[in-house]
């Protein structure tokens, strides 16, 4: 069996959108040789129940992620500037739809 | 970061009750036993389409047969699913399958018990199906974020599979004596194997204690099958059908049932290979698996000609 070493294609992450409008969502990921099997192959995994209304399949070698150890430093700069939230901002009491 | 710091920080994680992601440090111990036991959940989704597929030609009814090709069809989700979450730890699919094919890694021992007539396709639904969600349902809140995941899909997708099961023996528990038998007969064979899904007690269960420090597990086997059988006692009763253990009664005190020890015995003998269908499960998967094999073989040549073509 081992000279059936790797006969599984490349892995496809999978993103699902819903509904038109809304944004697609990572789910999980695929084994295929080619974009239209994996398109296929994520139909038939990850839809089943007309969870999808469009699909994204991204080869995973090309996805860039952050790494989990830099987060600190990586994220650092949005941590000191609160007032990029709405509850910085005293206003009177009692108001509504604000 | 040296290794006193990346173990604290792990631990700090755990306390947090935040997840652990693939590319997150992690104890090479922590890293087997997830491997481990998401690719055994693997092996059980693929290895469980095949005591129910022997069914699919002769349900009684096409809604039946539907339904049943349905359920058969997310196994093999399931199991497709959590081969994915293993891989985000390292180890390729053709290695884990590899270990299943040639009887290193284990399954689920439920799934080397016959299915002998159509009331099995009932008591699996609801019983075996039935256990494996109340061990899923905790699942979804281990640590391992990618397992979480697949988790809350597998619970949502699995919510029909007990119902229909429990549908089936209502109707055979309602139907002529002969049914009604059936459905009894059925539900004698399965209620110990399923109590035995939980795994060993406690006391006995070398790899509990590392799966409830690191939060894999959040609740022990002993907590698990209490519950299922304090949930299912009453499904029984409600359609006329008897738990065959005579030790079974309700005690107020701990606002459950007492009940007899499965045989663990039975339990260990099939784990290691001696169950009635353990042969004939791995052997109809490993031809299943070869039998495949000019259809892989297909794929990869058609893709290196198109390369070809292309260049």
């Amino acid at each position: 069996m081992s000279k059936e070493k790797d006969n599984q294609g490349l892995v496809w992450e999978v993103f699902v959108q819903k509904k038109p409008g809304q944004p697609f969502v990572h789910c999980g990921n695929v084994h295929a040789h080619d974009s239209e099997m994996a398109l296929q192959n994520a139909r038939d995994l990850y839809t089943r129940r007309n969870e999808g209304n469009a699909l994204w399949v991204v080869p995973a070698k090309y996805i860039v992620a952050s790494s989990p150890e830099d987060i600190g430093a990586f994220f650092e700069p949005a941590n000191d500037k609160i007032y990029r939230h709405p509850t910085f901002y005293n206003v009177p009491e009692g108001i509504t739809h604000m | 970061m040296n290794q006193a710091e990346l173990e604290n920080n792990f631990e700090a994680k755990l306390s947090r009750n935040e997840n652990i992601e693939p590319k997150d440090w992690m104890p090479d111990n922590y890293r087997k036993h997830v491997i481990r036991q998401i690719s055994q959940h693997a092996h059980s989704e693929i290895i469980g389409m095949l005591p129910e597929g022997n069914w699919i030609t002769r349900a009684p009814s096409l809604r039946r047969k539907m339904v049943l090709l349905a359920k058969v069809q997310d196994e093999g989700g399931h199991g497709l699913y959590l081969y994915s979450a293993a891989e985000t730890l390292g180890t390729p699919r053709e290695e884990l399958l590899n270990l299943l094919y040639t009887g290193k890694a284990k399954y689920s021992s439920i799934f080397n018990y016959p299915t002998l007539s159509w009331a099995d396709i009932g008591a699996i639904g609801w019983l075996v199906d039935g256990a494996a969600i109340m061990n899923q349902v905790m699942l979804q809140r281990t640590s391992y974020g990618p397992y979480a995941r697949a988790m809350v899909r597998i619970c949502k997708e699995e919510s029909f599979h007990q119902r229909q099961g429990y549908e089936i023996m209502c109707v055979l528990a309602k139907g002529s004596p002969e049914q009604k038998e059936m459905a009894q007969d059925s539900l004698n064979r399965f209620w110990w194997p399923t109590l035995m899904m939980f795994g060993p007690k406690d006391a006995e269960s070398s790899n509990s204690e590392n799966a409830i420090k690191w939060k894999i597990k959040r609740e022990s086997n002993d907590e698990l099958r209490q519950r299922f059988v304090n949930q299912t006692v009453p499904q029984a009763e409600l359609i006329g059908l008897t738990i065959p253990d005579k030790n079974q009664k309700w005690n107020e005190s701990k606002k459950g049932y007492d009940f007899s020890e499965p045989n663990w015995e039975e339990f260990n003998n099939v784990i290691h290979g001696n169950g009635p269908c353990n042969k004939e499960r791995l052997g109809t998967r490993v031809k299943a698996h070869e039998e495949g094999k000019w259809v892989r073989e297909a794929v990869i040549s058609y893709n290196e000609k198109r390369k070809s073509v292309a260049a």
